[in-house]
């Protein structure tokens, strides 16, 4: 092994680790305003990304299919949260996981009505295509650095609209005392709309960025939603920081995991064997991590303010 | 008068079906129609439904359920079809998990399962069974082709499957077949979408060459990221890794991978031409090679049923087995375990017209069985 194969491994998972994020953020800040436990974010991941798959095929750019995969997201953020969310706010949390895990099983199947059930075509955009050289002699793709750097700016994007926009006081407020932002006169219910499309929007970008580099189909959503929630029980339900951290954390013990288990492993065992016990504990590792956490801190590493 | 009208009437529809049949026969299809893995399903439903249709004969009805690539419901699905429908013959699945939850309860009951597509070893062994039949190949069959295959010029290869059954079998059968030294043998999660960490090893393995078994969504994830990465080593795989229902979606990042198959859309026989016609006439695309293995099982099930009634398993199972069929593939019979021996051929992915596909290069094996047929005593 050498420094060069470590630091591409460290660079996958600071990448996976920042995809992740753009999904946590989202999750996170709607339990943390709305105390709503949304299991479609996932769906909505999926939306962004055949919605910049659809696009990008009409117009031929990938970058208006970015734009538009936000514009898709944050719609149906909005709509579904007029419609179905709305109702949820006061009921508890087994009614919000039934209802948005139908919302799931509507969406799957609307995407497949409208679009069929074979994966859609997106590609990075030419901009991005190929590899560049990193110190050590290695090579890196360059819509992998994209990937860290937009994270980067949306995470920085986030931290500016919450610490210093009217729009962030009142979703800090808002998650520290929901009743008493409605008894000062902020109209809560256009505030909880705006969060849920934010979020979605977010997902929907994820889903974008990823669906050049993945397959965009049907149920692609789902098991990014569990790392997602692993993330947010990691870094602190309701915190996006604890959500950056916890992000981070998961991406690069992913990727790690998967590439030196089966190393270590193999010191003792047979390679055939190694690869596969190595394999079967390195997608393990991220919830022995998260137990861990849980043991010495419960409720996360950054738990929010209000209990 | 009459009486010679309803001859001539009878005469035409014989003509028209060729054979009349002694009774109605019933067939149960359970299929992935929902989830990731549609895509191979509903080639499956559609290759089936082609040559049903075909054979234009009313006396046949088929009756289609979602397993939603789940095992337990894939049982339910089964024996409410055995139970209610009263089916006689059993078929469509795409899984190795959800086949071996339901095939052998199913020939148990006494109704025959004719596999369009999943093909464990644990049935083609000692464990095969008389009302068990496999119209595709032994699951280990198109990646021993490739381990053949890589004999020629490679001398350390990188191999990498999912870690489940058929990604199991995939890796021993290639290992049957490769004489060279293996770079490393990674085993990835069911499903995983990012390959970061293993194309990383890759890079730094130093092989010659490489194996992937990565069907559907997995194969699309990792072609797309493979091309973008700047690793420049020569990849191969069976041809479920590159089969028509993903290349669209993978795109020319797939141009020039090599795989192993029974069957590709150039091959020159009539058989093949008519089925690539009908198909494309009918569904508006190109098959994949689950379409043609459905097609041959539903050819299959036609072709005993005008010799024999299912209800008369023994002779049922006779005429199935003599598979007296005009396949795409060219030639195939069944060998003593009930799986095909058939001729395996190298493909590469080609861009023709803007169209991505599968081409033939070269043949592989002939008249190829599986390594489990000897311990088969039927």
């Amino acid at each position: 092994m050498t420094l060069a194969l470590a630091l591409e491994q460290l660079l996958n998972g600071l990448q996976l680790g920042v995809m992740l994020f753009l999904m946590a953020a989202g999750l996170t800040l709607i339990f943390g305003v709305m105390g709503l436990i949304n299991l479609a974010h996932g769906s909505l991941y999926m939306v962004g990304a055949f919605a910049c798959a659809t696009v990008a095929a009409w117009t031929g750019s990938f970058w208006i299919g970015l734009i538009a995969s936000l514009a898709a997201a944050a719609a149906a953020g909005a709509i579904v949260e007029l419609v179905v969310i709305r109702r949820l706010y006061d009921r508890d949390h087994l009614d919000q996981v039934l209802a948005t895990f139908a919302l799931i099983l509507m969406f799957s199947e609307g995407t497949r009505w409208l679009f069929g059930s074979f994966p859609l075509y997106l590609d990075i955009p030419p901009l991005l295509q190929g590899a560049v050289a990193l110190p050590g002699g290695t090579e890196y793709p360059v819509y992998r650095l994209a990937i860290i750097l937009a994270g980067a700016i949306v995470a920085f994007g986030l931290y500016l609209l919450i610490s210093r926009t009217r729009l962030g006081m009142r979703i800090r407020a808002g998650e520290s005392d929901r009743e008493m932002i409605g008894a000062l006169g902020v109209d809560i219910r256009t505030l909880y709309t705006v969060v849920f499309a934010l979020g979605a929007a977010l997902a929907g970008f994820a889903g974008a960025m990823v669906g050049a580099l993945q397959s965009v189909q049907v149920g692609m959503g789902e098991p990014v939603l569990i790392l997602a929630f692993v993330v947010i029980v990691i870094g602190g339900i309701g915190s996006i920081k604890g959500a950056l951290l916890g992000a981070l954390l998961v991406g690069v013990t992913d990727t790690m995991g998967r590439f030196l288990l089966p190393k270590i492993l193999a010191l003792f065992v047979a390679p055939a064997q190694a690869g596969m016990i190595g394999g079967a504990a390195a997608s393990m590792l991220i919830y022995i991590v998260m137990a861990v956490i849980l043991a010495v801190k419960p409720r996360g590493l950054f738990p929010a303010a209000h209990a | 008068m009459k009486k010679m009208l309803a001859a001539a009437t009878l005469a035409l529809s014989m003509s028209t079906t060729g054979m009349a049949f002694a009774e109605p026969l019933k067939i149960g299809m359970i299929t992935t129609l929902s989830g990731g893995g549609a895509g191979l399903g509903i080639d499956t439903r559609d290759g089936f439904m082609l040559a049903i249709k075909n054979a234009g004969n009313k006396d046949i009805t088929v009756v289609t359920e979602d397993d939603a690539q789940k095992p337990e419901l894939a049982v339910q699905i089964a024996d409410k079809m055995i139970q209610s429908d009263k089916v006689d013959i059993l078929t469509g699945i795409v899984w190795s998990n959800l086949l071996m939850a339901v095939a052998p309860s199913a020939v148990a009951q006494g109704k025959f399962y004719v596999s369009t597509n999943a093909a464990p070893a644990a049935l083609a062994g000692a464990n095969c069974n008389k009302l068990y039949f496999n119209a595709a190949y032994q699951n280990d069959n198109l990646h021993e082709a490739m381990g053949e295959y890589a004999n020629k010029g490679y001398k350390k290869m990188f191999i990498l499957a999912p870690n489940y059954p058929a990604g199991k079998d995939s890796l021993t059968g290639f290992k049957r077949y490769y004489k060279g030294q293996l770079a490393a043998e990674v085993y990835t999660q069911v499903g995983q979408t990012d390959y970061a960490a293993e194309i990383a090893q890759m890079r730094a393995s130093g092989a010659d060459g490489i194996f992937v078994f990565l069907p559907g969504g997995m194969g699309i994830a990792f072609m797309k990221q493979f091309a973008q990465s700047g690793v420049k080593i020569p990849v191969m795989g069976p041809g479920f890794s590159f089969s028509q229902d993903v290349l669209p979606a993978i795109g020319d990042a797939a141009v020039g991978a090599k795989a192993s198959g029974q069957w590709a859309p150039d091959f020159d026989n009539a058989a093949s031409k008519k089925f690539l016609a009908d198909f494309q006439k009918e569904y508006n695309r190109l098959p994949s090679i689950y379409a043609v293995q459905a097609y041959d099982a539903a050819q299959l099930i036609v072709a005993a049923a005008s010799k024999a009634s299912v209800k008369n398993a023994d002779a049922f199972g006779a005429e199935l087995k003599k598979a007296d069929i005009q396949s795409p593939r060219g030639k195939f019979k069944f060998n003593t375990n009930q799986h095909p021996i058939q001729d395996i051929y190298l493909t590469e992915v080609v861009k023709q017209n803007g169209v991505i596909t599968n081409k033939t290069v070269e043949k592989i094996f002939a008249d190829h069985g599986d390594a489990y047929a000897k311990d088969c005593k039927i």
